[in-house]
């Protein structure tokens, strides 16, 4: 498989501050790779450099084969980016908007109206064309901006926390144009808060204070979680969440909506389970060990580190 | 009228002909914690800014902590708070100087805002940085801080738009733990989120779709309502349609 995004021994200071401590990965062409972690974790930076926008001082980073310290102009043509704060022209209408980046990106004008067609039909935002970018949703916006990145028909595109801000259903939206993308051939590395979003990518690496501490397919990674992990449903989960906490033999405990997390060190006997039960301060409606997923393993994780 | 933290009757607000926001019927009760849902561009940020007295409605009556929505607006913005992931901090002032400015802002007395400046100071475990630029700061201590700055005059009323947009599992756990806190003492907590998790700690949520509301309840009830297992399953199944 060809590799089109590799990292080698990457670190990055800012004033004597490691924002990035020798990471190594690389992505295929095609793969949908996500990079997740805390505010501070180094994503930025790292897609940053990959972009040539910041200069490469420790480590190789390579795009389709070529040297980001010394193929800037030749990666431009063939990367696109969006920032986590991407400038649309508020004043400028949808289409001007394509227009305008078409031009900055070289676009030959007889290809620009074809390529706008095709980028109006899969982001759907043809009927808005004539809309002032700055009266678009929050969606949309987000859409017109994936599209502009997309003008120049990009190889490898990297995207900062695109969805950021983007309710549930425009996100879903957006993550099927991703998917698309990727069956066509395109190489993303994409950044996201959302751990429903991570469970989209083929892989993800987990980042904390410059460092990658977990790197695999997303539910792979679950194996990294250390305890027995259980799933209890209850009505008044704040209060078990509480209760538990001042239990020995509980490792962690978390909510997750109207669930609670709670680990222990072993898989607990059906005796134990029934005294949890019956000692707990609200009714506890059911309880069952499940496998842990991205989120309980990013919290576990990031406490190890601190 | 009865005593609600917010409370409108039929609200509306017209942009030219465009209808932002129809026909908006809400009662919070002081001490809920509210979640107010909906799709990019549905019109909540305009109901909001209505409901802090920023935004003139069109249509309707309201009140806010018990002013006019209409009349007192004034006083409506002395008797809330109001914090954005967005816009709430100037990133080019110290940590202190926030604090102070907001303090300004709300009219606190001089020696009060020196004791809650500590007081905050000491709770976000930020006393020895206190002239640190607010830039300099780890989003999810930004956040906290934004929140202390809203609480400074002690609302009984707090309006949190988007407060934990782009921040990380353990930040938003962190942050809905000052929610709760905050609701086991009376404030009322009228928040936006487009986190569904967040949608399940609410006692109640509206969802709102093209300027109106199109769902109010328990989530629980919402999601027994729907034959739904999850709130965003919920909004998909009512949103996207």
């Amino acid at each position: 498989m060809q590799t089109h995004i590799a990292i080698e021994h990457f670190s990055k200071n800012f004033d004597g501050v490691e924002a990035v401590k020798n990471i190594s990965l690389s992505v295929s062409k095609g793969e949908l790779f996500g990079l997740i972690g805390p505010d501070g974790a180094g994503k930025t930076t790292t897609m940053r450099s990959l972009c040539t926008l910041l200069p490469v001082e420790q480590g190789e980073l390579s795009i389709v084969g070529l040297d980001v310290r010394k193929e800037v102009r030749r990666i431009r043509s063939r990367i696109g980016y969006m920032p986590q704060r991407f400038s649309l022209y508020p004043d400028l209408s949808v289409e001007q908007n394509l227009l305008f980046f078409a031009d900055l990106f070289g676009v030959p004008k007889q290809e620009k109206f074809q390529r706008l067609q095709e980028l109006y039909h899969f982001s759907k935002l043809e009927p808005f064309k004539k809309r002032l970018a700055k009266q678009l949703s929050g969606g949309m916006k987000q859409k017109l901006a994936l599209s502009c990145t997309l003008i120049h028909t990009p190889e490898v595109l990297i995207l900062d926390e695109p969805t950021t801000g983007v309710d549930p259903v425009s996100r879903r939206e957006f993550w099927l144009i991703l998917k698309k993308l990727r069956d066509d051939g395109v190489t993303i590395l994409v950044s996201t808060p959302y751990m429903d979003e991570a469970l989209l990518c083929d892989r993800v690496a987990f980042m904390h204070k410059g460092q990658i501490l977990a790197l695999d397919k997303p539910d792979k990674i679950g194996r990294l979680f250390p305890y027995a992990l259980y799933e209890i449903s209850s009505s008044a989960p704040q209060k078990i969440q509480n209760h538990l906490q001042s239990q020995p033999s509980v490792q962690t405990v978390h909510i997750f909506g109207d669930r609670v997390h709670a680990s222990f060190r072993e898989s607990l006997s059906a005796e134990q389970l029934a005294t949890i039960q019956r000692t707990a301060p609200e009714p506890i409606a059911a309880m069952r060990q499940i496998e842990p997923g991205i989120e309980d393993t990013f919290l576990e994780l990031m406490k190890q580190v601190e | 009228m009865p005593d609600f933290a917010v409370f409108t009757e039929n609200l509306g607000k017209f942009f030219g002909g465009f209808q932002a926001v129809k026909n908006l019927n809400l009662a919070v009760e002081y001490g809920e914690i509210f979640g107010f849902l909906g799709a990019n561009g549905a019109g909540k940020t305009t109901a909001i800014r209505m409901l802090c007295g920023l935004l003139m409605p069109s249509s309707g009556s309201g009140a806010v902590a018990g002013f006019d929505i209409f009349k007192q607006g004034e006083k409506i913005k002395r008797h809330i708070g109001y914090m954005s992931q967005k816009f709430s901090l100037y990133e080019d002032l110290t940590i202190e100087e926030n604090i102070e400015f907001y303090g300004g802002v709300y009219g606190l007395a001089r020696p009060q805002l020196l004791a809650k400046r500590q007081d905050l100071l000491q709770d976000l475990g930020l006393s020895q940085q206190a002239s640190t630029l607010t830039h300099d700061l780890p989003l999810g201590y930004k956040q906290r801080l934004a929140l202390g700055c809203a609480l400074l005059h002690d609302p009984k009323i707090v309006f949190l738009d988007e407060p934990t947009g782009g921040v990380d599992p353990e930040a938003r756990r962190n942050f809905w733990n000052l929610i709760h806190a905050m609701a086991e003492q009376g404030k009322t907590v009228f928040v936006t989120t487009h986190y569904m998790d967040e949608a399940e700690y609410c006692n109640r949520v509206s969802i709102m779709y093209q300027g109106e509301i199109i769902a109010l309840d328990r989530p629980e009830a919402l999601k027994k309502q729907y034959g739904q297992t999850s709130m965003q399953d919920v909004f998909i199944h009512l949103v996207d349609r």
